[in-house]
């Protein structure tokens, strides 16, 4: 490696010239170019939000003119009046909220106390008990979805929050990825609180999940967004407004509404924006949470 | 404490655990269990059974065993439909997400300035909710007053060249790149992070070394970058491809499966048969089928993997 002389060295020397400065990206022309693909990219990917909000504040007659706009002229605010007025989206709203936040706080616990007991409790047939679950994080939702839907019925929970909530409350997957983490965190700090007379409940409360912020932070996230989001399974047991979540209402808007545009774009911003809100001022938890999760081994 | 559990370890293995933690280890599981067992395992096998069956919920269940399996897979000429369909998705969707998604990270990864700003716009999709994308997507390929329309005839009124834009929702060969478009959009975003992570654990060394060597971009690009991200693009490629087995939403609000069935995937077909033609039976045979596509495919990609996955630990040749 002799020929290294010639080469700059590493890239730590600005920083060091520089003590104390933030190491800036030098600009570069061969940059020009790739922002300019990007900042085409980035029109491609907004363009749809740009389409849903431009047609949300047209009128009937600004919708169906040629060549289309996306600027309203006038701007129709009525028309999300008139959306909330036809369909409840408040409801929806707090049915999607209520689902959401019982889903991932059960979900979280059940999960974060049986993982737990994979990670620190010794018991007979634990491995074994384990690979059982393992084996069914390949079986898809959609295997299960039918006897699900049969016991729903039976249990005459059909169209009511039990049906959304109780069989999300548990998640194998979250198990596994929340064991792993649990792995990760050394014993001798259980071992040491159990010395001093904690018991494996308070172990788990004030030593293991206090210490465990960014993958339950990252679960939390993951779950949380999955629940709100979740279209099919909500599709199929719920028949009414009281417990329509959103994706679900804003499927039944649009068959109702087919051809009302104006309407159906403002019943889609409406849907959207609290979400898109959050993710705008917690982009990194949102990625990480996403990326963590979803690396997790689904 | 660690010289009795030293001292344990040398006990037979069911003496090791400790009697007051068995008990414990039942209580911490029983929450998660009792839903895995009764909204999953039971469920499993349930559904296995009920494949069996012909069952309305109206009238009693009839046992008519492997009949459901044999008429999907030699009869039924929409599940046929269903398989070519959700084939075309796979071949493109897959290779699509994981070139587009590659080429924005590595573009992303060149030290450029607004690095999160162009993050935060294009995983935008990733967190917006289905239903929503697919209603403007439906708005913006309408053939007479969508912008994608009216870009192209636009573009053709300009050029002199005569194209026409496609009337894609209704026209079986464009409704599947439409729903492809849709995906893509939706889950570029998701790849590219993914790749991004990646790429940033690449040594550099690896890089100063080729360019030492003379290796122009590309060659850097293909012998460095690819091989080194190469478990990720395997990852992705799995996920992913079981995402495309299982598209749904984009189909059910986009297109309601049509035309003419174009666009019917194989979960589509699920619920079609069990909620909309009360089919239990049926329902469940095409979802124990779709069970054992993801299984299989999964098991080849698995086996193939080995030809060109590099991992760090010992798969240099």
């Amino acid at each position: 490696m002799t020929t290294t002389t010639t080469t700059p060295p590493t890239t730590t020397t600005p920083a060091a010239i520089r003590p104390g400065a933030a190491p800036r990206p030098p600009f570069k022309v061969g940059h020009l170019a790739l922002h300019v693909a990007l900042i085409l990219g980035s029109v491609a990917m907004l363009l749809p939000f740009g389409w849903m909000l431009a047609t949300s504040l047209k009128s009937p007659p600004q919708i169906f003119t040629y060549p289309p706009s996306l600027v309203p002229n006038p701007v129709v605010w009525r028309n999300y009046l008139d959306t909330v007025q036809a369909m409840p989206f408040g409801r929806f709203y707090l049915n999607s909220l209520f689902v959401a936040v019982s889903v991932t706080s059960l979900q979280i616990l059940t999960s974060s106390l049986a993982a737990f007991a994979f990670a620190r409790l010794r018991f007979r047939g634990r491995e074994a008990l384990f690979l059982v679950y393992l084996a069914t994080l390949m079986i898809p939702f959609h295997v299960t979805m039918i006897p699900n839907f049969i016991l729903v019925r039976y249990l005459r929970w059909f169209d009511t929050f039990y049906a959304l909530i109780v069989p999300t409350a548990f998640s194998v997957f979250a198990v596994f990825l929340l064991r792993q983490y649990f792995r990760g965190i050394p014993v001798e700090l259980d071992e040491a609180a159990r010395m001093d007379g904690a018991s494996s409940f308070r172990i788990w409360a004030r030593v293991i999940m206090p210490l465990s912020g960014p993958v339950l932070a990252a679960l939390t996230i993951f779950v949380f967004l999955g629940s709100w989001n979740d279209f099919l399974w909500p599709l199929v047991v719920s028949n009414s407004h009281a417990t329509r979540t959103i994706p679900v209402g804003l499927a039944t808007f649009r068959g109702q509404y087919n051809t009302d545009w104006h309407l159906l774009m403002a019943g889609s911003v409406i849907a959207l924006l609290p979400v898109l809100l959050v993710y705008v001022f917690a982009q990194k938890r949102f990625v990480e949470g996403i990326t963590l999760s979803g690396m997790g081994g689904r | 404490m660690t010289a009795s559990t030293s001292s344990q370890s040398s006990l037979p293995r069911w003496r090791r655990y400790q009697p007051d933690q068995q008990w414990e280890a039942y209580l911490f599981l029983l929450p998660s269990f009792a839903g895995f067992l009764i909204f999953v395992a039971v469920p499993v096998v349930a559904s296995l059974a009920l494949s069996l069956f012909e069952w309305s919920l109206l009238s009693p269940p009839e046992f008519v065993g492997f009949k459901n399996y044999t008429q999907l897979l030699s009869s039924d000429m929409v599940f046929r439909k269903v398989l070519v369909n959700t084939f075309y998705f796979i071949v493109t969707i897959v290779p699509l997400q994981l070139a587009f998604g590659l080429l924005l990270a590595v573009a992303l990864n060149q030290g450029l300035r607004g690095l999160e700003v162009y993050r935060l716009i294009y995983f935008m999709p990733v967190v917006t909710t289905i239903v929503a994308a697919a209603l403007v997507f439906q708005w913006f390929f309408n053939r007479d007053f969508g912008i994608l329309a009216a870009a192209i005839w636009e573009f053709g009124a300009e050029t002199g060249i005569p194209i026409r834009p496609p009337d894609w929702l209704n026209d079986p060969d464009w409704a599947k790149p439409a729903v492809v478009i849709l995906t893509l959009w939706k889950n570029t975003g998701f790849t590219m992070v993914i790749y991004l992570a990646a790429l940033q654990g690449v040594p550099t060394e690896l890089y100063d070394a080729a360019k030492v060597d003379g290796a122009s971009a590309w060659q850097r690009f293909r012998s460095v970058t690819f091989p080194m991200v190469s478990p990720t693009t395997f990852f992705l490629m799995v996920i992913q491809m079981i995402g495309a087995f299982q598209l749904f939403s984009e189909a059910f609000v986009m297109t309601q499966g049509g035309p003419a069935n174009a666009t019917l995937t194989i979960v589509y077909y699920i619920y079609q048969m069990a909620f909309e033609f009360q089919r239990m039976g049926r329902g469940a045979a095409v979802a124990w089928v779709l069970f054992i596509f993801i299984f299989i495919f999964t098991l080849v990609q698995t086996r193939l993997q080995r030809r060109w996955v590099h991992y760090e630990a010992g798969g240099e040749s």
